[in-house]
């Protein structure tokens, strides 16, 4: 099997036909979509509100991660430095400046995307594993940085960040409120990855990922095309962190730690490598695994270990990979 | 496609059930008092709280005994992340979970803090180190009971002073726990005459190596080298000490270190070191009674000081509640607490206290020193005590914590 | 006392021999990511977990069967490299065929495991060993004091170094190693066992790792995540030195130690980041990497 190879096996189990179906979206996609928007709809009525608050903010960060692996195949083994940042930088604007939660969202957007941008520029200068150290290595030195700088609290963290009133109007204080915000932002980000991929540019990422040297040969300068989907990854990863701080009222070390680098690697494994809902169905997965095997004490950690090796040694597609290879569709 | 979708409503159901099943069980006992220690259990502080806490809650409850309604403890791993252990403090909160205890690592402390004044349970801290819980933000909801930054720092500052060290060299770990940590020490040496010679910060938590900082620590001629570093810092700045020969020169003050890092740090090592906890299973019969009681439950471990406040908080939380009547302790945390607050504590651990007004447990604070090798009697036998802060100066006073319940 | 730069001449000299000690772990562990990724192309993210290993391994011999330090020495690098093999033989050799990346998770989730593992059965406030009585004590250089036990770790890492550097360029075994590195189907076709010999190296490396962990038992704290917050620097090491050379793993490990020595005379709030600066620094201005082939 020839798409065992790469590392997107799960996105070319099924072949492409661009054009086909609504939006760049596939006939099993949108139905996907569809029942992922009433499940949105119907979900906090049942379940937890900061809970699903909570997933959608990873399966944000989670997919941000993606449109990298999945698109350019360039594995960032330092996302959680975007994601920490953005949370840190929104829960400074919205506690100490006084913004609006938007605003201070976009904040923390924009922090990701300066520091993405200084991270990027180094680290494309070599692919695969190298790629893959030199992230890592770069979000060491974040970490090193939010441990020291006074504005993060050091240890303890920006505490009690105030959710704000949206536009300035609507008090987010009340969790359904909140949530139908996070809803928004995740669907937004959501789709806009989504229209990413399907651009022009798009498709110029994915020739980079299938055979760098022939897109430089056809003109292409790929670097500048690798950067802007590191930046535009970053940026997003850092729209989930700040999000993410808003919902909790905190923000943190553990988000820039690299331990938070691997776990969006592991959603993404698990959900399936360059699925569109993959991210989404790994984040959940691993997110309520934390939750519910909280009383496991030590044995999360190992037991996140052993689906590491289960996925990578068995289960490379991941769970949507899986099932679009067995429904013989695109997810 | 259909999987895709069962995919998500079997993840819903399975939430669905988690979140739904303890509320059932909530109504149908409403005699119930539900404790959840929350701790580190599989980070770098299990050793000082994580699985001890649980057996020493559960002592605690055994010892109250029964006196007409139920106890149950229930654990959970916080995982060292706040936004984990905020989920999970909501999440117990809202289903019947009356109390949240030990919470070590001060960024989720905070975190849950906050939480169970919104949601009006209690707070009964005895992990965290940061002196913020009984100062600016105390909460009427939150007693803090085991030690805190504040009491480290004078204990070992002022008593070391008295003791003839005069003259200090810091070691510090550069973030603000290090930082505040190094200043308030400093400031009790120079309040009772010592001096500061200098100080180094090492990035934190990047240094496993100290011999270049221990170095210059020995080049300062100080007597006395004080480590504002914690858990695995501590262990290595203080063997990287031992090696260079500087216990020969100067006396070596751990601000924080608890009994499992010295047990880690070995007595060959760790001979001579100053320290500071406010307990001690080898204190008196009482604490030698409790350690009795549950050293076959905890691994053979005498208990250390996070679990052995858990115990006490847990004892004393247990008979404000009888006090007041289980309906009412559950109803309001503010009241539970403000009775915890009202009635004298007493219990192995820590004998006689009370609890402040900002909710700060009161008690005295040691300053300890590490055997050596040959004076040690058995495995545990690790301390000596060399100096005592009475339980009025050990604190910070209540009149400098800015804390708004006080005032009003 | 003649300054330089406002510090004190000994002192200077002091913190570059202690410089010189770090960069031995480092070259010791960047070696030996080195050696694995040349033959089989993976990062071995459980590096740093190995080398934790290796420090258990000696306090366990030590403490469970009364095996001293110079027989852990070469035992416990023995028992750790033969748990990698297993695990080499039972997971990372499915992967070869696979994209490299998929053998730097794997690593890292049995990283993951083995540190959870550790830290169940041990906790992790770290156990005690003690240094050896023959390497107690410590030399009066005259400008500094120097513990007879760092002197032995720069010493034999420089050994093992330079050892291994001499069996895979001069010897017979180490040509055929370079061959594999290059065309493993054309060594294969000379009747060379290359899985056999790829399984071999990926014992090596970590037998080198474990060999780390024994000489850093007695100085840091035997705990599980000792390894964790190491192998980043590590990794950074490996990035500024290029991956190709193992001469450069060696040389690029010793100098980065000595430069963070310096560091923390001047400016010790830095000494952690500045090695992710020449870092930086160094892809900036050749992206291979000093010894790296483009």
């Amino acid at each position: 099997m020839a798409s065992d190879t790469t590392i997107t096996a799960g996105a070319l189990a099924a072949s492409e036909k661009p054009g086909e179906g609504v939006w760049g979206f596939s006939r099993a996609q949108i139905i996907a979509l569809g029942a992922l928007v009433v499940f949105l709809a119907v979900a906090p009525f049942v379940l937890y509100p900061v809970f699903l608050m909570k997933l959608l903010c990873f399966a944000l960060f989670a997919c941000a991660f993606n449109l990298l692996i999945g698109y350019v195949g360039l594995l960032s083994f330092g996302h959680a430095a975007y994601f920490g940042m953005g949370g840190y930088l929104a829960g400074h604007a919205a506690k100490v400046w006084g913004l609006t939660p938007e605003l201070s969202i976009i904040v923390g957007g924009a922090t990701a995307a300066a520091l993405g941008a200084v991270a990027g520029w180094i680290a494309i200068r070599r692919q695969g594993i190298y790629f893959a150290m030199i992230t890592l290595a770069l979000a060491q030195m974040v970490y090193f940085f939010c441990v020291q700088a006074p504005f993060t609290g050091g240890e303890d963290g920006i505490q009690a960040i105030p959710r704000g009133n949206l536009l300035g109007v609507l008090p987010l204080d009340r969790d359904m409120n909140m949530y139908w915000v996070v809803v928004a932002v995740f669907l937004g980000g959501f789709l806009l990855i989504h229209r990413i991929i399907h651009s022009p540019y798009g498709q110029v990422l994915k020739s980079i990922r299938e055979n760098e040297p022939r897109a430089t040969s056809l003109g292409y300068r790929t670097d500048d095309y690798k950067l802007m989907a590191f930046i535009l990854s970053a940026t997003l990863a850092g729209v989930a962190g700040a999000t993410k701080s808003l919902v909790f009222g905190i923000a943190t070390l553990t988000d820039v730690h690299w331990a938070m680098s691997g776990e969006v690697v592991l959603m993404t494994l698990v959900g399936g490598l360059g699925t569109v809902f993959g991210p989404l169905v790994g984040a959940a997965v691993i997110v309520t695994m934390q939750n519910y095997l909280a009383e496991m004490g030590a044995w999360v950690t190992v037991i996140q270990g052993v689906i590491f090796v289960a996925c990578v040694i068995a289960f490379r597609r991941g769970i949507v990979g899986e099932i679009a290879r067995l429904l013989k569709v695109k997810l | 496609m259909v999987l895709q979708r069962r995919d998500l409503l079997g993840t819903a159901v399975a939430a669905a059930a988690g979140t739904a099943w303890p509320r059932r069980r909530a109504r149908a006992q409403a005699q119930t008092i539900r404790i959840g220690v929350m701790n580190d259990m599989s980070g770098p502080y299990r050793d000082g709280s994580g699985p001890g806490s649980v057996v020493l809650t559960q002592q605690a409850v055994q010892d109250f005994g029964s006196r007409g309604f139920n106890v149950e403890v229930l654990q959970a791993d916080h995982q060292n992340k706040p936004d984990v252990g905020a989920n999970i403090a909501r999440q117990w909160l809202d289903q019947g979970v009356d109390v949240v205890a030990d919470l070590p690592t001060s960024s989720v402390a905070l975190a849950v803090n906050q939480i169970a004044r919104e949601k009006n349970k209690v707070h009964l801290n005895s992990g965290a180190a940061t002196s913020d819980l009984t100062g600016a933000i105390c909460s009427p909801n939150t007693v803090h009971w085991t030690y805190d930054t504040y009491m480290l720092a004078k204990s070992t500052g002022a008593a070391i002073v008295k003791a003839g060290g005069d003259s200090w060299f810091f070691i510090t770990a550069d973030y603000a726990f290090g930082h505040a940590l190094e200043r308030d020490t400093g400031n009790f040496v120079k309040a009772q005459g010592g001096t500061v010679l200098g100080n180094v910060r090492f990035p934190f938590p990047a240094t496993t190596d100290f011999s270049a900082f221990v170095v210059q620590a020995r080049a300062s001629r100080a007597k006395v080298l004080g480590l504002a570093t914690a858990s695995t810092d501590t262990v290595n700045a203080i063997k990287g000490a031992r090696e260079f020969g500087l216990q020969r020169s100067m006396k070596i003050a751990a601000l924080l270190i608890g009994l499992p890092d010295v047990k880690a740090l070995g007595l060959e090592s760790g001979q001579g070191l100053l320290l500071t906890e406010p307990f001690y299973w080898d204190m008196n019969d009482r604490t030698r009674a409790l350690t009795q009681r549950v050293k076959a439950k905890n691994q053979d471990r005498p208990p250390a000081m996070e679990p052995a406040g858990c115990y006490g908080m847990v004892l004393h939380y247990l008979k404000a509640v009888a006090d007041m009547g289980v309906a009412a302790a559950k109803a309001s945390g503010a009241d539970a607490v403000a009775r915890m607050k009202a009635m004298p504590t007493d219990d192995d651990a820590f004998g006689p206290g009370l609890i402040r007004a900002d909710g700060r447990k009161i008690h005295p604070s040691y300053l300890f020193q590490v055997k050596t090798p040959a004076e040690s009697r058995n495995p545990w036998d690790l301390y000596k005590l060399v100096a005592t802060t009475p339980a009025e100066e050990a604190f910070r006073p209540l009149s400098e914590g800015n804390c708004p319940l006080v005032r009003s | 006392m003649d300054d330089i730069f406002g510090i004190p001449a000994p002192l200077l000299f002091g913190q570059l021999l202690l410089g010189l000690i770090n960069g031995a772990f480092y070259a010791m562990l960047s070696l030996g990511l080195a050696v694995i990724f040349g033959l089989l192309n993976i990062v071995n993210m459980a590096h740093g977990a190995q080398f934790m290993m290796g420090a258990f391994a000696a306090w366990m011999l030590l403490a469970w069967f009364g095996i001293g330090y110079w027989w852990a020495l070469l035992l416990a690098p023995i028992i750790i490299a033969i748990t990698g093999i297993i695990l080499e033989r039972l997971l990372i050799s499915r992967l070869y065929k696979l994209d490299h990346l998929y053998g730097l998770l794997l690593t890292f989730g049995l990283a993951l495991i083995i540190e959870g593992v550790f830290r169940n059965e041990f906790g992790s406030s770290g156990l005690p060993y003690r240094i050896p009585d023959a390497l107690s004590g410590a030399w009066d250089l005259g400008f500094m004091f120097m513990p007879v036990y760092r002197g032995w770790v720069v010493i034999a890492a420089l050994v093992l170094c330079l050892a291994t550097w001499l069996i895979i360029e001069k010897t017979r075994l180490g040509a055929y190693l370079r061959a594999a590195t290059e065309n493993a189907a054309l060594v294969q076709a000379f009747g060379v066992n290359v899985p056999r010999m790829v399984t071999l190296t990926y014992g090596f490396g970590v037998a080198l790792a474990a060999v780390g962990g024994v000489l850093a038992a007695p100085i840091y704290s035997v705990n599980p995540q000792m390894g964790s917050n190491l192998i980043i620097v590590v990794f950074a090491t490996v990035v500024i030195g290029g991956m190709g050379s193992i001469l450069g793993a060696i040389l690029t490990g010793f100098t980065l130690g000595v430069v963070e020595g310096l560091t923390k005379v001047f400016w010790p709030e830095a000494s952690a980041t500045v090695i992710f600066v020449i870092m930086a620094i160094v892809l900036l201005a050749r992206p291979a990497g000093l010894f790296g082939r483009a």
